[in-house]
Formats: structure tokens, sequence, C-alpha cells
């Protein structure tokens, strides 16, 4: 089987300061990879290095196009990355307002990466647009409603939309629950649960939160100093923990 | 007279031929918009200082000049712009569309057709279609570049969303050969359609924004549009009351404080030489 996102030796330097360092890994289709560790671990370096928002200093993403198979997207010229990023990836962002466009309405920011790929046809676009608002549920009647109106959780769930809609094989996310309250945390990760396993999606996760990767990734990579010091599966890696590093950010979730 | 304290039509020679480097640029390049390193002019911006720089550049000795400003020779952009070039070039001025070689306007294309020879210069405020949708510039530049125009019909979703119709009526994004979508300036959409397959020259100047684009003539230019809500010409559902033209587009005036009003022909030239030739709407006295 062809892994959908091979990435080898990822190393990203800020001058003298490493942001990550030979990052190694195989992602295959329909599987969800977790990347854990403290702030300034390199986890956001690594994510914008694979999702062609960094130029990497060396290493390769290897992605299995549809068209024309398994493609360097580091070195591949810019137009067909940015197609990439429109049609079979997808980026949630950290906080909603840098993924949405404030300005326009609900269904406008779900149909522009129709538009983007040449859809034509108004009826259409605003079908799907209502259709998406239903699967991460918000209320029909919100459609025409400036992303300004919604909450914090809203404004979350539309960006998913917005980045479902092309129908994505791959979602990249960065702390998709940060910032959100935990009742609110819960009914986005079972909602993300859903359409991943719904869509077949493979993802990769980037948070400081255990308990999101415990509940939504089939494997993990811990992180720190911008190296990985640990990867297994999810449950190995938390249930019991080799690293110093690992078993220090385990023992350090607060029980209630 | 010419005031010669001016070199001919304002601007020397060096600044000319810099100006028109970027117009033949644009000229080879239909719709993109080339930076040029515009200059101060001795009118504010907003009146016009990147058609006149045009115009300027374009201009000799036996050109004759005209100047519109919505469509009517005689309101003060017009008449300011007009004097300025008699007073720095000398050039013949003239209100008749046919008579002039270069044509400056602001807000319209004039009704009457255009022919071969002509240049028609557009006084352009902000020549990005893109801007309101995405204010930087570095990624505005990227999306032209790669033809990434998914956005400005993000723009007309938003128009049918809230309006129920495509309610931009001016400045409409068109398409250009195909490539580049272009703003036309804010002409209104009912002089869309002449755009495209134009006998005469269409340059556009932004003074402020120091940008200047190009149609050569016969480009092919589209309006955008959705398959199910197309693109429509439209103009106030009256005839003139001056001159009684049917498909001219129209200025509401109103003339009285009882809700009295009347609709004429923005374009001054075309509705008084109707007039002289006999044609008389409902309101002429």
């Amino acid at each position: 089987m062809t892994p959908l996102l091979s990435v080898d030796g990822i190393t990203k330097r800020y001058g003298s300061h490493i942001g990550c360092a030979d990052v190694s890994f195989d992602l295959y289709p329909g599987e969800v990879m977790g990347i854990v560790g403290e702030s300034g671990s390199g986890k956001s370096t690594l994510l914008n290095c694979m999702a062609g928002h960094l130029a990497p200093d060396a290493g390769q993403v290897v992605f299995d196009t549809r068209a024309d198979g398994p493609r360097d997207t580091v070195t591949m010229s810019e137009p067909e990355r940015r197609m990439l990023s429109r049609t079979d990836w997808a980026f949630v962002h950290q906080h909603a307002r840098d993924g949405l466009r404030m300005g326009v309405s609900a269904g406008g920011n779900v149909g522009e990466r129709l538009m983007a790929v040449g859809e034509r046809n108004y009826g259409d676009i605003r079908d799907k647009a209502v259709d998406w608002l239903g699967r991460v549920e918000i209320a029909a009647d919100r459609v025409d409603d400036r992303p300004t109106t919604f909450s914090g959780g809203m404004q979350q769930r539309l960006q998913i939309a917005r980045n479902l809609v092309t129908g994505p094989r791959l979602v990249f996310m960065d702390e998709p629950t940060g910032g959100l309250d935990v009742s609110v945390q819960a009914r986005l990760l079972d909602l993300v649960r859903g359409l991943v396993r719904d869509m077949g999606l493979s993802a990769i996760i980037v948070t400081h939160d255990l308990a999101v990767v415990r509940l939504l990734a089939d494997r993990l990579m811990v992180m720190k100093s911008g190296h990985v010091v640990e990867t297994g599966l999810t449950d190995q890696v938390l249930d019991d923990p080799q690293h110093a590093y690992s078993q220090l950010l385990v023992s350090s979730v607060l029980q209630v | 007279m010419t005031d010669h304290a001016y070199n001919f039509a304002y601007l020397d020679e060096q600044t000319k031929r810099m100006i028109r480097r970027a117009i033949l640029k644009g000229l080879a390049v239909p719709g993109y918009q080339v930076p040029f390193a515009s200059r101060e002019m001795p009118m504010p911006y907003g009146w016009g200082t990147g058609g006149v720089q045009v115009s300027a550049a374009v201009m000799t000795m036996d050109d004759t000049f005209k100047v519109i400003d919505q469509g009517a020779d005689d309101t003060t952009n017009a008449v300011s712009i007009r004097s300025f070039f008699q007073r720095t070039a000398g050039v013949k001025t003239t209100t008749k569309t046919a008579d002039a070689s270069v044509i400056q306007t602001r807000h319209r294309i004039p009704e009457e057709a255009l022919t071969e020879g002509q240049i028609l210069v557009y006084q352009v405020p902000i020549p990005e279609p893109l801007r309101f949708l995405e204010p930087r510039e570095s990624e505005t530049r990227k999306m032209h570049s790669l033809e990434e125009y998914g956005l400005m019909h993000v723009k007309l979703y938003e128009d049918i969303a809230r309006h129920g119709h495509i309610a931009t009526s001016y400045a409409y994004p068109v398409r250009v050969e195909g490539r580049y979508v272009m703003d036309p300036s804010p002409i209104p959409k009912f002089d869309n359609p002449k755009l495209g397959d134009m006998a005469a020259i269409q340059l556009f100047g932004a003074g402020r924004e120091q940008r200047i684009y190009a149609l050569p003539p016969y480009t092919n230019v589209v309006s955008l549009d959705f398959e199910d809500h197309p693109f429509e010409a439209s103009k106030a559902n009256h005839a003139c009351g001056m001159c009684g033209a049917e498909h001219s587009y129209l200025d509401e005036v109103i003339v009285d404080d009882a809700g009295g009003r009347m609709f004429v022909c923005s374009d001054t030239d075309f509705c008084e030489s109707r007039q002289q030739a006999g044609h008389m709407g409902k309101d002429a006295a």
C-alpha cells in the first residue's frame, strides 16, 4: 500500500535556532496522526512545512496525488501546490478567524473552495453550503449570517465545513480545539471524529491536549525541542510512555 | 495659448516615456496591472490624476481632446481637466465624441460607438478588483499570476445571497481574453458589453494606486456571472426625457420637492445631437 503522505528528513531552522529537525514518518490513507509536545517544540513548524506554508530547509514531503501518483510537494511548482491545498488538502487553523473570511457570509465561506475549483452554478453552490452547514450542526437559516455573529465553537465548525466541502483526502489541524470551553471541545471532537470516519479522511492533528489525541489519533508522535522523541500507537504511548519527556507529559495531565 | 513654464502637456518627456512604456506593456498583456511611477499632479487624488497622466503621455499636438465626467462634458471634473490640457498642451478640444481623438472619461463609455484611431482613457480609483475581499497586495498579485479567481465569484455569491440578484451595478468585474480579471473602473455595468470588441484603444490609469492597464482594440472581454444568474446590462427602465432615447444610460434628476423626477441621458453629447436631429422626449420644453 502506498502511503498517502511520506515525510522524510524534514528540517527547518530559524537562523541558528532549530524549528524542527530530521522528522520522518509515513501516513497511510484513513489514518489519523497526532503530534503532541509542549509550546515551542516545533509541532506547528512541522505542520506548516508539510502543508506548504513554510519552505523546509531540507527533506521531502511526498504526497500521493490523484493524477500523477507520489510527488514531492516541496519541489513541486507553486501553482500545483496551491491547487493541492484547495482540493486534496485542508487546513484547520487554531483560530477560526485565520481560516475564515470574516466579512463574507457563512454560505460564501463554504462556497469559496467550490468556486475556486470552477463551480459556477449559484443554486448548486448554495445547496452544498447548506448541506455542509447541516453536517457541522449549524442551522440552515444561519447561511447568510457573517461568522462575526457566530460563537467560537460555531466559527470553528464553520471553518471545518469550509475545508471539507471539496472532499479533501488529507486534513491538517493545528490545535483545532484550542480556546474553546470543554463542553464545546467535546462536541467538536465528536463531530470531527464522525467526519473523519465517515469520509475516510487522513488527518494530522497538532495539539498539546492529550485528550484530543486519545480520542482522535491512531498514532502519536511526541516532539521536544524540534526532535521527535517517541512514536507509536496512541494508546501504547499514552499508557506506557518510554521517553522521559513523554512520561512527564502524560503525568502532567490534571485528573478531575 | 500654451503656458511656456511647462513642457507640452505638463509632464516632462522622461516621465512620458516611462508612462508610455507602462502603456505598451499593458497593451501587450491585456488586463494586467502594470506598476508605474505616478507623479504628483496639480490636482487632488480622486480627480483623475491617473487618467491625466495617461492622456498627457499619449497626446500629440494634432490631437483633439474630449473629457467626460459621468457622461457629461460640462461638470466640474471634465471642465477643469479640459482647461488643464488647453493651457498646458494647447490642443484642440471638443465635446463631440466623433471628432475627438483622445477621450478621457470618468465613469462612462460614450453612447456613440468609438472608431479605430480613437483612444479612450479611463480614470481609475481602485484598480484591483479583488481588493475588498483580499486586502494584501502580495496575495492579490499572486492570485492574478496563478489565475486564482474563485474569490471574485464569492463577491457575486454574496450579492445574490443578500439581494436575490447580482446587485453590483458599477465596477463590475470582467475577464479579459480568458486570462486576467480586471476592474473596468466604476462604469455602470450597462457599459460593460461595450468594453469587448471595441475598435478604439482603451487605457486605464490609476494615479494614487500607481497602476496602468489597457485593452487593445477588439479584445475579448467577458463579464463574470453564474450559470443560473447570468450577467445583465441594466439601466433605468425609462426613455430619456429630453431626447426620447430608449437605449441610452440615464441619470435620474429630482426636479421638485414633491417627488417629481425626470430621466435624462448621462451622455450629454449624445443627447444634444439627438435633440438637434429633431428627436424630442416627453419632458423637453
